[in-house]
């Protein structure tokens, strides 16, 4: 229960911040390079949901794949976090921004490259809220 | 989403210390990451618990003032991330075991990334006194944090006693001006107190000087020597200077 349950915190300030107090579903977006357990990640919401009052239903969370992008030659890649090494993904994990200390664009060997999409949390979404 | 969703929970990680001490220089060399460093271990060593957050992602150098290496320093999770205990009262948190030292180039939206990850992750409970060391300049992980937090975070402006810095810092203490900051710190390093007019001038406040003394290249590198260094008595008086001013 680590990282995920620090997201969950800032996934459940961000909707109280929002207002939203009831919903019918939410739905959270993840980049699969933060390699969230997602199990993890349901279980931190719903503990964190019920501590802060809020009734939000169903929790719908889907992965999105790590696309990158080569600023150097535009080269486009799609990485697959289950390739990496232990330590390597578990870096990323934390903070995925560390990928740049460890990978180069395949085509030109560039270091200045940018993740398209794919890194953590990009949607937050509270369906048929009041 | 209208705000980035780390934000808010940031914001509740930096609320914890009851000060926030952000060290900036527009200009780089002036001594910023071994002012704040030391700092921070006066802080530890006055017994009060600290937090050192290193926030130069392309060139941290705090660890190198410490004498840590990368592979030593081990965070413990719990709810997202504890900060590493150097000393009884120090805990400390820098990139370097994620990056373990191999340079990154970050790009300004890759900067916010990784700045809003850290901050919203890393937790900072029971700590006193954080001092954030910052790269040099004002990018975008400064104009976020200056910006997001500014009722949170307490900037001090560190600089040399050299025109070239102070025409720089001129243009920094402008921008904090702008961006509604009425209380700016002031430190000169490698000085004799001759910026004491120049942060009156300025309507900074002045919290002392540290000197420039040869011996500081030895003592890079070993926590033992920085506490026995002569620079210490010049930091116990700033440190003591900053304790009224507690946030933004």
């Amino acid at each position: 229960m680590v990282h995920e349950w620090a997201l969950a915190e800032a996934i459940v300030l961000y909707i109280e911040n929002q207002g939203v107090k009831r919903g019918r579903k939410l739905f959270v977006k993840t980049g699969a390079l933060q390699s969230i357990d997602r199990e993890v990640l349901e279980f931190a919401l719903r503990e964190l949901i019920k501590e802060h009052g809020l009734e939000l239903g169903e929790i719908e969370i889907v992965e999105e794949e790590p696309l990158l992008k080569c600023r150097n030659c535009g080269y486009e890649w799609r990485i697959e976090p289950s390739s990496m090494s232990r330590d390597v993904r578990e870096t990323i994990h934390f903070l995925p921004e560390s990928i740049y200390a460890y990978y180069r664009c395949p085509r030109c060997g560039s270091i200045d490259f940018e993740i398209v999409k794919g890194r953590g949390i990009s949607e937050i979404k509270v369906e048929d809220h009041d | 989403m209208i705000e980035d969703p780390r934000i808010p929970k940031a914001i509740k990680n930096l609320e914890s210390p009851r000060s926030v001490y952000l060290v900036v220089s527009s200009k780089g060399g002036v001594g910023k990451t071994t002012t704040s460093t030391l700092l921070a271990l006066v802080s530890s060593i006055e017994r009060h618990s600290t937090g050192l957050l290193d926030l130069d992602f392309v060139n941290p150098s705090t660890h190198i003032i410490l004498g840590l290496d990368p592979r030593v320093i081990k965070y413990e999770e719990e709810k997202g991330v504890k900060p590493y205990m150097v000393l009884d009262n120090l805990y400390y948190f820098t990139i370097v075991p994620y990056t373990m030292d191999n340079p990154i180039a970050l790009r300004g939206g890759d900067a916010s990334n990784a700045l809003w990850e850290i901050l919203a992750i890393v937790r900072w409970n029971d700590i006193e006194n954080l001092y954030i060391d910052t790269p040099p300049g004002i990018g975008d992980e400064h104009l976020d944090i200056l910006y997001r937090l500014r009722r949170i975070v307490k900037p001090i402006v560190v600089a040399t006693p050299s025109r070239l810095a102070l025409r720089s810092i001129d243009r920094l203490v402008d921008i904090l001006r702008e961006m509604g900051y009425g209380e700016i710190l002031f430190i000169e390093n490698m000085g004799n107190g001759l910026l004491r007019s120049y942060a009156i001038e300025k309507k900074l406040i002045y919290a002392g000087f540290i000197p420039y003394i040869n011996e500081i290249e030895e003592s890079i590198g070993s926590i033992e020597k920085l506490l026995k260094s002569d620079l210490l008595s010049y930091v116990k008086t700033i440190y003591k200077n900053l304790r009224g001013f507690t946030r933004g």
